[in-house]
């Protein structure tokens, strides 16, 4: 959550950058200054993705290799085991995947929307790609 | 009274440009200056180190190892909270270039002394304005000074215009190189608790220092919103024209000394007058006051205020001007005249009666301009009138031919 301060409470009413529609030129603060510290959450980069983390519970061995490389912790752990991704901001960097351990290949990457219909590995779907 | 500082209101003190200007920075007390020498500004940046070193001021100063770093750490200084000022001239500002859109861009009121001069190649040290000319775009209000006691004016007046909260823009105070920054004039200075007094504390709205209130400077701006928050600068030098007004008055009241977005001298009644910015005004008014006193219908109108451009205010005042010639200390190489020229002619398309204009680049690489120069120019607009044609729009005066 964006912390309130004054400033994020004067100016921050109608910025919300992070939406498109958002506040018009009169209301945004100047310069482009952001007010408010820690508020990297606000800005919801799971809709960069074109390819999705399926995490496979059956395979999964909960080193927390995955936890640990995922560059905007959007691995969710609890109680020491993960328990799915954040995908608000998973950006679909394929991080987790690759540092899975092979031997348990824990991590699907599957292509955004298609995870239901196909629940195909990185390198099955590569390999599909290559087919077509 | 040279490098030392004014430490109480005198009449009249003999100074050069740069004393003064290094003592209406030392009268406005900045928090942080960061400046790199280069000539001919080197001695506002020397002079000011020397009221830091004797404990004149508390400023923090920052010698930089060039101009790029000066201009970035002015920024850092002005987002944390600070009124941060550093001073160039020439290839200087050129090094300052991408910094001085991020410092307008960031809307931080940097106030700038810049001593105009010519930009290599061929390389020159001497007065023109195609430093300044260059950076018009940049989003920076520019004041340019006909004298030492203007750029002195200027410098404090630019402070306050820069901070004015409905505008938070940085400005930038030109004087002509060496003519005006190395040359010695009476200079009237104010005492130093009315500059400071007059200046005020800045008051940012938010700054990186106050940990309360954390706020990111500068992040990554792309389709969304860049361009509200350019329309929101555009905003701001429309609001500029109301603050340089309101402060310029306040000043006078202050000073006894007058300040407009441009000064017009004998033009009420002028049948031709000549259109210029900085030192060459002065001589310009000689002559004009030569043609006056054999009859001639001779004015002159001096710039002071170039960004904004005061466009508007412009036009009212030459309309009625039937020949008008506009004079350049730069050109902007773009085969149609000098960057004064095409913005007030662009200024004047809309007005209902249209003078006859033409165009002087003039003075490049610290030519001299003499009294027979202008003279020149008022014969060629004598000429203009009386023929209805504007023979050469676009002319080089005092080139070798
Ligand atoms: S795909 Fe990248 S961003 Fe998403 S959870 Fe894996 S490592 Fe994190
Ligand atoms: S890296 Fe693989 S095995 Fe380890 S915790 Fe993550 S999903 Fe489970």
């Amino acid at each position: 959550m964006v912390k309130e301060t004054k400033v994020t409470r004067e100016i921050m009413a109608g910025d919300q950058p992070q939406k498109r529609g958002g506040a018009n030129w009169r209301d945004l603060p100047a310069g482009a200054v952001i007010a408010g510290g820690a508020n990297s959450a606000a800005f919801e980069t799971g809709d960069w993705r074109t390819l999705k983390p399926v995490h496979l519970p059956e395979r999964c061995i909960h080193c927390l290799l995955c936890w640990v490389f995922c560059p905007d912790m959007a691995v969710i752990v609890e109680d020491g085991r993960v328990v799915g991704f954040d995908y608000k901001h998973c950006k679909g960097c394929g991080i987790c995947a690759k540092e899975c351990p092979s031997k348990v290949n824990a991590i699907d990457m599957v292509p955004e929307g298609a995870e239901d219909a196909d629940r195909s590995t990185v390198s099955e779907y590569r390999g599909k790609e290559k087919s077509r | 009274m040279g490098n030392s500082a004014l430490n109480e209101a005198v009449k009249s003190v003999a100074l050069t440009g740069n004393e003064a200007v290094a003592n209406a920075m030392r009268q406005v007390h900045p928090d942080v200056v960061a400046a790199y020498p280069i000539t001919p500004q080197t001695e506002i940046v020397q002079i000011f180190s020397t009221f830091v070193a004797d404990g004149l001021v508390q400023t923090e100063f920052v010698p930089v190892e060039s101009e790029h770093s000066a201009m970035s750490a002015t920024v850092g200084a002005s987002a944390a909270g600070a009124r941060a000022m550093t001073a160039t001239s020439a290839n200087g500002l050129a090094l300052m270039w991408e910094v001085l859109y991020i410092a307008a861009g960031l809307r931080l009121p940097i106030v700038m002394p810049v001593v105009n001069r010519a930009l290599s190649a061929p390389i020159n040290i001497h007065c023109d304005h195609s430093d300044t000319m260059g950076a018009r775009d940049s989003g920076w209000i520019q004041l340019y000074s006909e004298n030492a006691q203007e750029a002195y004016d200027n410098v404090i007046q630019a402070v306050r215009i820069a901070e004015h909260p409905e505008v938070n823009l940085p400005v930038m105070v030109m004087m002509d190189g060496f003519i005006i920054s190395h040359g010695m004039e009476n200079v009237y200075p104010l005492a130093d608790e009315e500059v400071r007094k007059f200046v005020g504390e800045r008051k940012p709205h938010y700054t990186l220092l106050d940990a309360d209130n954390p706020i990111t400077v500068g992040p990554l701006d792309l389709q969304d919103f860049y361009f509200e928050h350019r329309r929101q600068q555009a905003e701001a030098m429309f609001n500029a024209d109301k603050v340089v007004k309101e402060v310029a008055d306040e000043f006078a009241k202050l000073s006894g000394r007058q300040y407009d977005f441009f000064e017009a001298y004998q033009l009420d009644d002028a049948e031709m007058a000549i259109v210029v910015i900085g030192s060459t005004a002065g001589t310009a008014k000689y002559v004009v006051n030569e043609l006056r006193a054999k009859g001639v219908k001779a004015g002159l109108l001096k710039i002071r205020m170039f960004r904004p451009f005061p466009a508007a205010r412009l036009r009212e005042a030459l309309t009625n001007v039937p020949a008008v010639a506009v004079m350049d200390r730069a050109d902007s190489l773009a085969a149609c005249g000098g960057p004064l020229f095409g913005d007030l002619r662009a200024a004047l398309y809309s007005a209902g009666k249209r003078p006859l204009m033409n165009n002087y680049i003039y003075g490049l690489g610290g030519r001299d301009v003499t009294l027979d120069h202008i003279r020149t120019v008022y014969q060629d607009l004598e000429e203009m009138l009386r023929t209805g044609e504007v023979k050469r729009e676009i002319n080089y005066l005092g080139v070798r031919e």
